[in-house]
This record gives structure tokens, sequence and C-alpha cells, in this order.
């Protein structure tokens, strides 16, 4: 009897978090499709926004710079963070602890305090701001992501392989992309997952660096949240939908992938 | 072993140039007066005497502490319990649950956090559901209710999945032991359970109180334009007044306060006696 009241508590927490986690992110998407402007009632479905939203030059190029510098930044960071795990896993002992020092400053610090020593050193060099500032601060937080990620995945992975590779005649850059960065895929891919999020959601340190008219949607959103504007709750079903839509793929293609080698087997 | 070493190096340039030097540039702001050329530079205290003289500053930096000393209290008292059902769950249910946790803080948080406007209306979602019980309409856009609310619906991810990770280590066993000695299970809770998930509660806190103190933009989404905290006063300095060197001054106080109440959190988490290891 006891044990079944504990069970039907436990529903209740459960229903109220899902509830509290997820009615924001519904009523968001209910009321993009509002007919009226108001984002309290809702008056009738229309696609009055979408259009809106689609026709709005200012919004489809704040899109199209979150995702190029999102594909940009995910790449390079991912290259970048690999290849310098791969040497710090071989580097001495205080080089290595030192970068990992200097690489969790971006991670702990606050990211206001971040965004303004960015802004200050591009304004000292004289750089303009814009997309070149962006997509280097955005290089430049993501890649301690990914050097997180793939470390643990080398530091299980037994040193003598890739010395065996070159003993069996392998160039290094073959040892490097047959032997080595086969291991450590996983943290590789999980990495680049983390970068892409990473930057595709930046606000802080974006609103900070950038200028010039090239804004991301994160800044849009700020900009325009200060006026009601409906066309925002149509910009964020979109967010939440390319977003989603990234993680069923992330998700989905190792399953998929497994299938197919299970039935290789097979 | 020596083979790849050398790809570090190209790495430490780059992080030597794009984070140790800005960092150092804020330190060197907040320590010289206005005017950037290399040749005049004049080291001084003003910035930081200007903030500690003027009671508006102050006034702003204890509301951001009380804020974010509130947010961080509020996630340990609710993720808590949310973390224990969880751990407390079925395998299969664990996973579905912690996934559920986690799918919204890959979202864009201005964008979550936009989603409370409208149901914080006077005559928004919120209201209108209290009215069915006669209650309200309360105003809770621009209040500290809905900054509260913003950051705590926006952090506490981060202290659920700390909570959890910590219970689920639990030895079970344990708990079984102490029941067979004749512990209850209020007292199983608290001398076992309670102690042993206290660094997943410490960690949650860090990860909570750093975003929460430093926040700016939930504030002004939903606290308003007159809503000032420790984190909007940097924007400012930095976006309209164009007073570098006091901003940097004040996220360098601000960078303290976080860096002595992390110190803080880790004491607590190394001191035996407050982490009931003591015997």
């Amino acid at each position: 009897m006891e044990k079944q009241k504990h069970r039907i508590g436990s529903k209740i927490i459960m229903g109220i978090t899902a509830l509290f986690f997820y009615l924001p992110i519904l009523y968001i998407i209910v009321f993009s499709f509002n007919d009226s402007r108001s984002l309290t009632r809702f008056s009738g479905f229309s696609l009055r926004w979408y259009e809106k939203m689609f026709s709005d030059s200012s919004m489809m190029e704040a899109v199209f710079y979150t995702i190029v510098i999102a594909v940009l930044a995910t790449i390079i960071s991912t290259i970048v963070g690999t290849l310098a795990a791969i040497g710090l896993s071989r580097s001495r002992r205080i080089l290595r602890s030192a970068v990992e020092q200097v690489n969790n400053l971006p991670i702990m610090n606050p990211e206001i305090v971040t965004a303004i020593g960015m802004l200050m050193f591009f304004s000292a060099l004289g750089v303009s701001k814009g997309f070149l500032t962006l997509l280097l601060a955005h290089i430049m937080f993501c890649t301690p992501y990914v050097i997180l990620s793939v470390s643990p995945k080398l530091r299980s992975l037994d040193p003598n392989l890739a010395d065996a590779a070159l003993d069996l005649g392998a160039t290094p850059a073959q040892a490097l992309t047959k032997v080595i960065v086969p291991q450590i895929m996983p943290g590789i891919v999980s990495g680049a997952l983390i970068a892409f999020t990473m930057s595709f959601d930046d606000f802080i340190i974006s609103y900070f660096v950038t200028g010039n008219g090239v804004n991301n949607i994160s800044i849009l959103v700020y900009t325009m949240s200060k006026r009601v504007n409906p066309s925002i709750n149509a910009l964020s079903t979109l967010v939440i939908a390319l977003i989603t839509v990234v993680l069923i793929i992330v998700n989905v293609i190792p399953i998929i992938r497994e299938k197919t080698k299970r039935r290789e087997q097979v | 072993m020596r083979q790849f070493r050398s790809m570090v190096y190209p790495y430490v340039i780059w992080i030597t140039i794009m984070i140790v030097v800005p960092m150092l540039m804020i330190l060197l702001y907040a320590f010289t007066t206005a005017g950037n050329e290399v040749t005049t530079i004049r080291f001084t205290l003003d910035n930081f005497i200007r903030f500690f003289n003027d009671a508006v500053f102050l006034d702003v930096l204890k509301r951001s502490l009380v804020i974010a000393v509130a947010t961080t209290v509020l996630c340990v008292l609710l993720g808590y319990p949310i973390a224990y059902v969880i751990a407390s769950g079925p395998e299969k249910s664990k996973m579905f649950w912690i996934l559920m946790i986690t799918l919204p803080t890959w979202i864009n948080m201005l964008v979550r956090t936009y989603a409370w406007v409208g149901i914080l209306q006077d005559d928004g979602l919120l209201n209108r559901l209290l009215g069915l019980f006669g209650l309200g309409p309360f105003p809770m856009m621009y209040t500290t209710f809905a900054v509260v609310l913003g950051m705590v619906y926006n952090f506490i991810p981060f202290m659920i999945l700390q909570i959890h990770a910590s219970l689920a280590k639990m030895d079970k066993s344990l708990l079984e032991a102490a029941s067979d000695l004749g512990a209850n299970r209020i007292q199983c809770f608290l001398r076992v359970t309670l102690p042993l998930s206290l660094p997943g509660v410490l960690s949650g806190i860090t990860l909570v109180f750093l975003p929460a103190v430093s926040s700016f933009f939930i504030p002004k989404l939903l606290g308003g334009g007159q809503y000032v905290l420790i984190g909007n006063v940097i924007e400012t300095q930095f976006m309209t007044s164009g007073d570098w060197n006091f901003g940097s001054a004040i996220s360098l106080i601000m960078a303290v306060i976080i860096m002595i109440s992390m110190y803080l959190t880790r004491k607590v988490d190394t001191d035996p006696a407050a982490n009931g290891r003591s015997e």
C-alpha cells in the first residue's frame, strides 16, 4: 500500500517536471501558428508569421549566418581539437596540464567575461567586427569542448597501436587516419555535436563580437523581443525543429550503421 | 611515443593568442585609466574605487547575488526530488527521463527564455490557470519572480543531472545494510543517501550559480529594461557607455566573487565533517 502511494507520488513529480520543461516549448510552437498578434489568446490557425519570417530578409540572413558559422566552426574546431588532443596525449606532463588549464578557461569563466575579452582583443587588433570575428570567436569556444570529449578516448587507447603501425611501414599520416582516428571516432563525433549546438545556440559571445549587420538567430531574438513580434515564435519554432532534426540524425545514424554492420556479418 | 607530439604546438599558439591575451587585456583595462595608447598607460585603482563607492552599483551587486543564491537554492530544493525519483526508477525509465531533462538544454536558451513571455502575461496561461481557482490575476512579467523562474528553468537541468549522476553511482546495498541494522526510511535517507549525493549537489551548485550570477539576457527579457543585474551593467559599459576600463573592473569583481564561492563549495566538499564521512 505504501509502495503504491510512493509510486503515485513519483508519477506526480515527474508529470509536473515534464510539464515545466516542455510546456513553454510547446507554447511557443502553438503560438507560432496563431492568427493574431496576441501572445496569450489563440484566435485561429494561420501561417502568416511564417510567411512574414521567410520574407523578412534580416531574419533569413540571421538563419543563414547561424548555420554557416555553426557548420564552419564545427568542422574547424573538430579538426583542430582532435589534432591538438592527439598531440596533447603525447606531450610532457607540464605542457599538458598547462594547456588543459587554459583550455578550461572559456568553459569555466562566465561567458560574458570571455565575450568582453574577445571584444577588446579584436578591437585592439583593429579587426572590424563581423563575420570573421564571429567565426574566430566560435572556433575559440568550441575547440575546448572537442578536446574534452576526445581526450578520454585517447587515454583508453593503447599507445603501442600507432607505434606498431609505424613499425610496419605506415607513414605518420597513415597511422593517424587509419589507426588512431577510427579508434577515437565516437569521441570526435560527440565533440562535433557539442561544438555544433554550442555554436548554433550561442548568444552572449556572438552578441559582443559581431557587428556590421552580421547577426545570428539569438541576437535577432534578443533585439526583436523588445516589441511584440510573433515572427519570433516562428523563428523559434524553426530553431527547435532544426536542433531536433540534428539530434535525431546523430542518434539514429549509429543505430542504422550498427544494423547494416550486423547484416553484413550475417 | 614522440610521434604526433608536435601537433599540439599550433594549438598552444592559438590558445595563447585567443584565450590568454584577451584575459590579460581585461586585467590591463581594469587597472588602467581610459585611453588605450600603449605609450600613455597609467595604472590606477579608480575603477574599483568608483564601483565600491557608488550605492547604485553596490545595490545591483547585492541584488545579483541574492537572485543567484535564490535560484541556486530553488534548483537544489526542486532538483533533488526529481533526481531522486529518476534514480530510484527502473533502468528503462531512467534513460527516458535523463533524455527528457537533457533535451531542452540543447535548445537555444534565449528562445526558451522568450517562451515564458507569453505564459507570464497578465492575461497569460499561468494567470488564466490561477483564475480557474478564483485567484489573481497577479502581475508576473517584469518582476523578480519572472527573473528567478527564468533562471531556474534554464539552469535546473544541470543540477538534476549532477545529483542524478552521484545518486546512480551509489551502492544500493548500503541502504539494505542500513535498514537491516534498524534504520527507518528517513534515517536511511538522511544518513546514507544524502551524504553520498552531496558531491553531486555541490557540483550542481557551481553549475547553476555561475551562469545565474553573470546572466544578463534573462533579467532583460523577463525583468524588463529597468531590471538591472551585474551582467546588465557590464553589457551597458561595453555596448552603450563605452567605458571599457570600468566594465573590465566590474567583470573582474564578478569573476573574483565567483572564484571565492567556488572555493567555498569545494571546501565543503573536501571537509570530511560536512560530508558525513567523519568516521
